[in-house]
């Protein structure tokens, strides 16, 4: 879903490097305070896993294909401040060593993704674990959350490319979500393993069911 | 660096360096729809900067296996470091006195 240079006008391109720069902003004020030293290298190395599970596309139909996207990830583990700021991470580093996804459309490349991914993966997370607490909530509440994140990233880039004038809003807007609605179930399925996996480990400093942040909202 | 966090960075760059060589070739989702409106040209040649490594294929090396596989695991490894400079960097913060 990274958008290249070119893609968006200025207008769109400074308006969401605005919004970006705030939200990391905040998003660095609220870290502060809360990131224990034993979430650092949890950090570190999520982010890390991030960056690797995004090199590998899987085919979904019609010869296309998606990637995880990993907001959702993040944040169930390590909270909406965290995930921000790891997510815009892994897009910097993408942009500027390796040309995936524009200079110009990284305000928007982060706002989409590191953002708006984030928010809606804590909120439908936050939502279904809290109307059904306990094992079951966990399972369907992490990947809804991660499957609603994809959408809800694909919804606002295409917003931003139709007001750019690069896709005609209404035929954009079917065609993505039709992309990312499927996209979304292998994230869902991909962050479903990964959480499962960190929580079987014992990682420093990860949230517990339910918790994504909890105590920040 | 404790034991989880170690295994799960190998996993990471096991990812990276033995599974990205087999991604999909296929375009994603935006990629797939820009082609089908015949967007993609609005971005021809307009790249705001020169990356080292564009499209994860380590320059001068002859295999894109080898290139694809070189890109994942430079990349995870500066991701790593980067995070946990930042998270480093964030937390020292909160010791200024109030």
């Amino acid at each position: 879903m990274h958008i290249p240079d070119g893609f968006l006008d200025a207008r769109t391109a400074i308006a969401t490097y605005a919004l970006s720069a705030g939200a990391l902003g905040y998003s660095i004020k609220k870290t502060k305070g809360e990131l224990s030293d034993r979430q650092i290298p949890t950090m570190g190395v999520l982010a890390a896993f991030i960056f690797a599970a995004q090199m590998v596309n899987f085919p979904i139909f019609g010869g296309t294909s998606g990637h995880l996207l990993g907001a959702a990830l993040a944040t169930i583990l390590l909270g909406p401040w965290c995930s921000a700021l790891i997510i815009s991470t892994v897009l910097i580093i993408q942009c500027l060593f390796f040309q995936d996804g524009g200079l110009t459309a990284l305000g928007g490349n982060i706002f989409n993704m590191a953002i708006v991914g984030t928010l809606v993966a804590l909120g439908i997370y936050q939502l279904i674990t809290r109307l059904a607490p306990g094992g079951k909530g966990e399972v369907i509440g992490v990947f809804t959350a991660a499957w609603a994140s994809v959408v809800a990233s694909a919804f606002f880039a295409t917003m931003e490319l139709a007001l750019s004038g690069t896709f005609p809003f209404k035929i954009a807007l079917g065609a993505m979500l039709v992309w990312h609605v499927l996209i979304g179930i292998g994230e869902g399925l991909i962050t479903s393993v990964a959480v499962s996996f960190v929580r079987k480990m014992g990682f420093g400093g990860v949230h517990q069911q339910g918790k994504a942040g909890s105590e920040v909202l | 660096m404790k034991k989880p966090v170690l295994i799960f960075l190998l996993v990471a760059l096991v990812v990276a360096a033995f599974l990205s060589p087999f991604a999909s070739p296929d375009p994603d989702g935006l990629d797939r729809v820009a082609r089908d409106l015949g967007a993609e040209e609005k971005s021809e040649g307009k790249e705001a900067i020169q990356s080292p490594v564009p499209d994860y294929k380590f320059p001068g090396i002859e295999s894109e296996a080898v290139a694809t596989s070189l890109a994942g695991v430079l990349g995870t490894v500066i991701t790593f470091g980067v995070a946990y400079g930042l998270g480093k960097f964030v937390s020292s913060r909160k010791k200024t006195a109030v």
